[in-house]
């Protein structure tokens, strides 16, 4: 059974090396951006000098060989699902068994004006960030479009090398769409300090040419002019399915799967990025583009493929990011308008660049999610707590037991704590401590 | 605003500290300051035979007479320059890890350590007509403990001398492996050790040239264990040449001695050879096995032919080897002199029987390990770049699995480096047996 997955992100390489410790099938990667996997979300690091791209591999080249993955570049331009190949650029047709469409995302463009001149791209290739580079040598100024991870990332990359930045929200404050008014407002305050010169609630109107197809000017909705060397488009991603549009292949925002990540077409499954859920868990959204439920996709599809059939269980919902310096991680739900019948205790430090948030539902106390900024929790606990409907007195009193800062770092548990009985009129007292063998006989515990 | 994060921009693209012209160039200046150092001391200024001293060493004569009432030795000359880099390098280490607690008190250790320790205490002692001696080094790192001339200082020097004696032993048989149990290796490598201390602080800037592929594991676990085996046999035959050259003069016998080294290496054969203690591979353990036979055989034959010749060289001269190859070739020459070529720690990780030791420890019995958070991993690489130690920290850190290596040494640097807050160092007894396994 000659396995083909098309893509070699993430997705694509977690459901190869799955398919391999359960099998012995053929097993094909392709990808026309680069010949071997890398960490998509590093690409800064190369930029700003703290890797090279090849640390950005997490597998030797020879792993491949060694695991019988077959590696092969090229790019794919029509799939035929009726006769099960893929049709290269130049005419070669690559058959299948089994397909895995694992093609990832494409930067979000909304028919800007201007927007497909020299010197604007979006940050999501390895050949993003070879333009970004090309483009920075003399560089006076760059300007950033859209208020999400990806701009954040860019503006410190450019910041690295002390070109002035100015970045466009459309928000009144930055990423608010997902976070909370008072982590949003800290971010940006933390956005300023580092120097970027940032225009909330401004938006795009138009990218300017200079006479020779090369961007040398933005101009906003409110008719102001920012002149800059380079552009960059990062108001979100869309599945990158465009090239499929003709085929038979059911395709909506993204290419629609259902819970077993299965297409339209037989043989043929989709994850990652590109894959659109038909029937979402409840509280999830039917595209999810970040890189950890792109791998859980992987190994669910994995599964399948094996003969064990299975569900995509994508479990709590968690993620992470790190704005310049200040670290983010949330579990389970925090929602960035606090909706009816949830009620949310906020610890922020008085230096502004630390905080804590808890959810719990008002009703019956179940803890919901967890949303930390400058302090890093433990998955698991977190985790644990929120799965078991763990009651929000009994996760303060132990709340301990999610620090994952490093040794000797001032914990806060007792901080919000302090927040909780002050808002509540109560006084509960802390009862774990902050111990690798507590956290490890709590998860053990039923 | 108190929030910083380490900043490592430009450090592959800078010269100095990505294998350019500027890092061959310092590679060159150290490399040859080692060989002058070691080899030709007199170059350095050193006056021989009464002479005074000139040149570079001079300059050290009155701080050398203010500590010691003696001039300066080009020994005295490298420990102030090794001082003097561990406490500026580590200002500037503090400087850049502000942000981390943990970065900053384990820096301030090394800097206690290396002035008070290594440098003040050895001087003072000499000032005081008692032997030099660094209490905070141990035996094999310190490979001269067991030197003629060491042994006889120290029983020539009355209570404190044998109280120097006894702590060395206590050190390396019970101390070491109480505070490893613990803490892991850390409590040593990157926390007191010298070596350690100037690896951390002025190598710093360079821990990421390490090499991480599985290649140089391999090569790595070869060399430090071949070192490791060396200077055990090294140090037996040392040992049996003392008693062959004070017959009648010491408690201790040639009986006693056998009787000590065929016990100790019996109890570390049964230590590694039995199931005790998961995390070693078969293989592994059957190489320790083998290794340990062949020098309980060498003992044997010690014991019954001729003292002063263990492995069919003469024990002293087996004992200059070591201090020409392993001393000052490997450990300061390529050790040091190659910082901005191979990165800061290639004698903490191909070469320290040391750390050998200790790294059987951490991986046999010991508490510590580095956890990884649940699915956080991104898989970006900043860990496995910044490990000075070429561990793969990535490629445990994406299948969230511990990170239980011998060589770590536990300097935080990946915890502290990760974007997405996934490593914390740790320790706990609960799991001890299985800390190795996955972690889901």
């Amino acid at each position: 059974m000659r396995i083909v997955i098309l893509g070699n992100g993430i997705s694509g390489v977690t459901a190869a090396r799955h398919i391999r410790k359960q099998s012995d099938h053929p097993i094909t990667i392709i990808s026309s951006e680069t010949p071997y996997f890398f960490s998509r979300t590093a690409l800064m690091y190369v930029y700003m000098g703290h890797m090279r791209f090849q640390d950005t591999q997490p597998y030797e080249n020879n792993f491949w060989v060694k695991n019988r993955i077959d590696l092969v570049q090229a790019h794919i331009t029509d799939i035929h699902f009726g006769d099960r190949f893929l049709l290269s650029e130049n005419g070669e047709k690559i058959f299948y068994d089994k397909l895995i469409l694992a093609l990832g995302s494409k930067p979000n463009k909304f028919g800007w004006p201007g927007q497909d001149l020299q010197a604007v791209h979006g940050l999501y290739h390895k050949q993003d960030l070879e333009a970004m580079e090309k483009h920075s040598k003399g560089l006076k100024r760059a300007v950033i479009v859209g208020g999400g991870l990806i701009g954040l990332e860019m503006a410190e990359m450019f910041l690295s090398r002390h070109i002035p930045v100015t970045f466009l929200v459309r928000e009144p404050d930055y990423w608010r769409v997902v976070l909370p008014a008072e982590e949003s407002a800290m971010v940006s305050r933390h956005i300023r300090h580092h120097g970027i010169d940032l225009r909330l609630s401004t938006e795009l109107k138009e990218i300017i040419d200079d006479g020779n197809g090369k961007a040398c000017a933005v101009m906003t909705h409110k008719n102001e002019r920012i002149d800059c060397g380079f552009v960059g488009l990062t108001a979100g991603v869309s599945p990158n399915v465009a090239f499929l549009k003709k085929t038979e292949l059911a395709i909506g925002r993204g290419i629609q799967v259902n819970e077993f990540l299965k297409t339209n077409q037989p043989h043929v499954y989709a994850i990652g990025d590109c894959a659109e859920m038909l029937t979402p868990k409840a509280g999830r959204r039917p595209i999810e583009a970040v890189w950890y439920t792109g791998r859980m996709m992987g190994e669910t599809v994995a599964q399948n493929i094996c003969g064990k059939k299975t569900a995509y269980q994508p479990g709590i919902w968690f993620n992470s990011a790190k704005f310049l310096d200040i670290e983010y991680q949330v579990y389970g739900t925090i929602p960035s308008i606090l909706p009816q019948g949830i009620e949310t205790i906020y610890w922020e430090h008085p230096d502004g660049d630390k905080s804590i948030r808890i959810n719990y539902r008002k009703d019956n106390g179940t803890v919901t999610g967890f949303n930390l900024m400058g302090i890093r929790y433990r998955h698991q606990v977190c985790e644990k707590w929120i799965k078991s409907k763990a009651h929000i007195e009994e996760v303060l009193m132990h709340l301990a037991l999610a620090n994952f800062d490093p040794e000797f770092f001032k914990t806060y548990e007792q901080e919000i704590l302090a927040t909780y009985n002050q808002q509540t009129g109560k006084s509960l007292r802390a009862k774990s401590q902050r111990r690798l063998s507590s956290v490890l006989s709590f998860l053990k515990s039923n | 605003m108190n929030t910083f994060s380490v900043n490592n921009n430009h450090v592959w693209t800078k010269p100095l500290t990505s294998r350019g012209v500027a890092a061959w160039i310092l590679g060159v200046i150290l490399t040859g300051f080692y060989i002058l150092l070691y080899f030709f001391p007199a170059l350095l200024g050193k006056g021989g035979d009464g002479a005074p001293n000139t040149g570079i060493i001079a300059l050290f004569d009155p701080l050398s007479y203010a500590l010691k009432g003696k001039p300066a030795s080009e020994w005295f000359l490298y420990g102030t320059l090794y001082t003097l880099a561990i406490l500026g390098f580590g200002i500037k280490f503090i400087r850049k890890y502000r942000h981390n607690k943990y970065e900053i008190l384990r820096t301030i250790s090394v800097m206690f350590f290396q002035l008070g320790f290594a440098f003040l205490l050895p001087e003072i002692l000499q000032k005081l007509n008692k032997p030099y001696y660094d209490f905070k080094n141990m035996w094999p790192l310190n490979y001269y403990m067991f030197d003629a001339y060491n042994l006889d200082a120290y029983l020539s020097s009355g209570t404190i001398g044998l109280m120097m004696l006894v702590w060395g032993l206590l050190m390396i048989f019970v101390i070491s492996p109480i505070l490893t149990y613990y803490f892991g290796k850390r409590w040593f490598c990157s926390w007191v050790c010298g070596c350690g201390g100037l690896a951390e602080t002025a190598g710093d800037s360079f821990r990421h040239l390490s090499d991480k592929s599985l290649k140089a594991w391999k090569i790595e676990r070869w060399i430090i264990h071949s070192v490791l085996i060396f200077v055990v046999i090294m140090t037996i035959g040392v040992l049996y040449s003392y008693v062959y050259d004070h017959p009648g003069k010491l408690t201790v016998t040639r009986n006693h001695l056998t009787a000590i080294f065929l016990v100790t290496l019996s109890l570390a054969g049964i230590f590694i050879g039995s199931n005790w203690f998961k995390g070693i591979q078969k293989v592994d353990r059957r190489k320790a096995l083998i290794a340990i036979g062949i020098i309980i055989a060498l003992v044997i034959t010690a014991h019954l032919g001729h003292r002063k010749n263990i492995l069919f060289v003469d024990n002293g001269l087996l004992r200059q080897w070591y201090g020409f190859f392993i001393g000052a070739i490997f450990s300061g020459v390529v050790g040091v002199g190659f910082y901005p070529i191979l990165g800061s720690r290639v004698w903490c990780r191909y070469g320290c029987p040391m750390a050998a030791i200790l790294g059987i420890q951490q991986k046999l019995f010991s508490r510590f390990r580095i956890t990884t958070n649940g699915g956080q991993c991104i898989s970006c690489g900043n860990c496995s770049t910044y490990c000075e130690m070429g561990i793969d920290v990535r490629a445990y850190a994406q299948k969230g699995e511990n990170i239980v290596r011998a060589s770590c040494v536990g300097c935080g640097v990946c915890s502290a480096v990760c974007p997405r807050g996934v490593l914390k160092l740790e320790g706990s007894a609960f799991d001890i047996s299985d800390r190795v396994l996955v972690n889901e």
